[in-house]
């Protein structure tokens, strides 16, 4: 039963420890130094982008004319752009955004996926005909493309109704999310088709559970693994959606400095300020790298299948 | 083959036609008037009316919906808008160009992606898989725009040797196959070609690993087989799925060429759709998805079908 984790502890021989799933799983990864050394990583960023602003309590805002596009000094460590804004403040707080969304348009994501592809899965027949139809739809499209026409068509309305700031992050968020679906509602549906037919399953069939019990607490947690590996390729790819969209002035405003949106601002300006591009896309690449890298590992430690 | 060609195209229709409505109703839930951008902000009521009788806007969903597809499969995309030329012109001029962009990038791509992934599928464990690996990863993790931004920054900024944006000398649009236009597109090339770059390499990596853990690898050594023969079977038993990646991946170029295309200025579909976006054009922006997502819809059938033909084993599952 590769790329699962028993959930219900195994009794395990007297003379050995016992060691739980999560144990064992935290063990397998531990080995992937690579993995280790990413998270790290990604937890220093996250706290930096935390806890940064505190420490370095420069304004985002605040415009100097006298030191306009200056490369990285003692007083701005990353230079400034072409307003004289201090562009480390201006990174640290456009990442807590960037990261933000990147987050939560994967919990967008994962959510329909398994919803999707858990109904498809246990319903079967016509049902699950249309579901994948749909799927394969949705895949079809060209992603981008239609990712800046609906962001596009509908930003205006939600801007009125939640404010600037919290419109686009909704609108942003749903519409990654509403795209990226698709991969994981195709795992969990292969997950269940064989995992319902599984004995244990059966069992639990035979003794009366509920079809909805019989997933949540049987068929789900053993479909875990590879979803949580989509889950953390999916963070990676909505930061990068995101900062695309920023960079093609789709996303957030000018006054919320996400990292895209420091590289659309930054673009215009390659030959006499490349320090205010190389920074921010350096921290969108830093931490993509990071998180593949993490689910590289989660990958091996949940799939020792495929170790290789 | 013929029956699995038949079912092929019949399942193709109703994705067809799935996509079409979504190209149609897209633009047709959008708020605001279509007619916002050409018309003057004291335009008297009476022109209103006449310009949206003139481009249709007046009648139900349904009819404008029935007319649209049945001018667009006689290869009339209505006329833009902000421009007053016809759509189809100006789609397929830009698609060709980004096609150019796209094909070439694929084939950079796929030549260093396919060398990596044989590499480090072949001699698996050692440095050159771990540095392959390692690579293919940050290939995949590098935002392109952002690469592109770098090498601008590198060779055309700073070393002076490649020029930064456009398609040609003095802006030009029309691509000739000299030297002046080839500079042009090394730049965009380069950076569009790390996409398909750091996925095909992984799965060739692991397809090659896969191919030869199977019994039937052993097997051949042990009747005398050169190591060249073997390498020739692995290539064999890899084609389809590396030719599927690829399709997939030269699809993926063509919806995601916007963004190298707004780095480069490059005169494609994405630039194009930019400019519609922006401008509100609908018909072009109607006609230019159509176009992508049909290009897409294309492709993932002769990827299909080229994968049949090659590899009988599909048609039995």
């Amino acid at each position: 039963m590769a790329g699962s984790i028993p959930v219900s502890a195994t009794a395990s021989p007297a003379a050995r420890p016992h060691v739980g799933p999560w144990q064992e799983a935290w063990r397998r990864f531990r080995k992937h130094r690579l993995a280790v050394a990413s998270a790290v990583v990604l937890a220093t960023l996250i706290l930096a982008v935390l806890f940064g602003p505190l420490l370095w309590p420069v304004p985002i805002d605040e415009i100097d004319f006298t030191a306009r596009l200056q490369g990285p000094s003692w007083e701005h460590p990353l230079g400034t752009d072409d307003l004289g804004q201090d562009l480390l403040a201006r990174i640290l707080y456009g990442g807590r955004i960037s990261l933000s969304v990147g987050f939560t348009a994967m919990l967008v994501a994962v959510t329909l996926g398994v919803f999707i592809g858990s109904t498809a899965g246990m319903a079967g027949g016509k049902l699950d005909a249309a579901l994948m139809w749909v799927t394969d739809l949705f895949l079809s499209l060209p992603q981008l493309p239609l990712l800046l026409l609906v962001i596009y068509l509908f930003r205006d309305s939600l801007k009125g109704i939640f404010g600037v700031e919290m419109g686009v992050f909704i609108l942003i968020v749903i519409v990654i999310g509403g795209l990226r679906w698709m991969p994981v509602a195709r795992l969990v549906r292969a997950q269940f088709l064989s995992l319902r037919e599984k004995e244990f399953v059966e069992a639990a069939r035979a003794l009366g559970a509920s079809k909805s019990r019989q997933v949540v607490r049987h068929i789900l947690p053993n479909a875990l693994g590879p979803v949580i590996v989509a889950a953390t390729i999916d963070v990676a790819a909505a930061i990068i959606a995101e900062s695309t969209l920023s960079f093609l002035g789709l996303g957030f405003p000018p006054d919320i400095p996400t990292w895209g949106r420091l590289l659309f601002d930054a673009k215009d300006f390659l030959d006499y300020a490349p320090h205010w591009a190389l920074f921010p896309g350096a921290a969108i690449f830093l931490t993509v790298l990071a998180i593949n890298f993490i689910g590289d590992g989660l990958r091996d430690t949940f799939d020792p299948r495929k170790v290789m | 083959m013929l029956v699995y060609l038949g079912k092929r195209l019949v399942y193709t229709i109703p994705i067809v036609i799935g996509v079409s409505i979504v190209c149609f109703m897209l633009v047709h839930i959008a708020p605001g008037d279509p007619l916002v951008s050409v018309l003057p902000p004291d335009a008297s009521e009476q022109l209103k009316i006449q310009m949206m009788a003139a481009y249709g806007f007046d009648r139900p969903y349904y009819e404008q919906f029935f007319k649209w597809c049945l001018r667009a499969i006689q290869g009339d995309l209505g006329t833009s808008i902000a421009t007053g030329r016809s759509v189809t012109g100006e789609v397929l001029n830009a698609v060709r160009n980004t096609l150019l962009l796209a094909v070439v990038a694929t084939f950079i791509g796929f030549f260093f992606g396919l060398l990596f992934g044989f590499v480090a599928g072949y001699f698996r464990n050692s440095a050159i898989d771990k540095i392959a690996s390692i690579l293919s990863v940050i290939g995949v993790s590098v935002p392109h725009y952002w690469l592109g931004m770098v090498l601008v920054i590198v060779f055309a900024a700073q070393l002076n040797w490649l020029p930064p944006t456009g398609a040609g000398p003095g802006g030009s649009s029309e691509w000739r196959p000299d030297w002046a236009h080839i500079r042009h597109l090394i730049l965009p090339a380069v950076t569009m070609s790390v996409i398909p770059m750091g996925i095909v390499a992984r799965t060739i990596r692991a397809l090659v690993a896969d191919i030869l853990s199977q019994d039937f690898v052993p097997a051949l050594r042990a009747k005398g087989l050169s190591e060249l023969g073997i390498f020739g079977h692995v290539v064999k038993n890899a084609a389809p799925t590396a030719l599927a990646v690829m399709g997939l991946q030269l699809g993926y170029l063509l919806g995601g060429s916007i963004l190298i295309e707004t780095v480069f200025s490059w005169p494609g579909t994405g630039f194009l759709l930019n400019a519609a976006i922006f401008q509100r054009d609908l018909p072009l922006l109607q006609g230019t998805i159509l176009v992508l997502a049909l290009f897409f819809v294309m492709l993932n059938l002769i990827v299909d079908v080229v994968q049949t033909a090659i590899d009988p084993r599909i048609q039995r599952s």
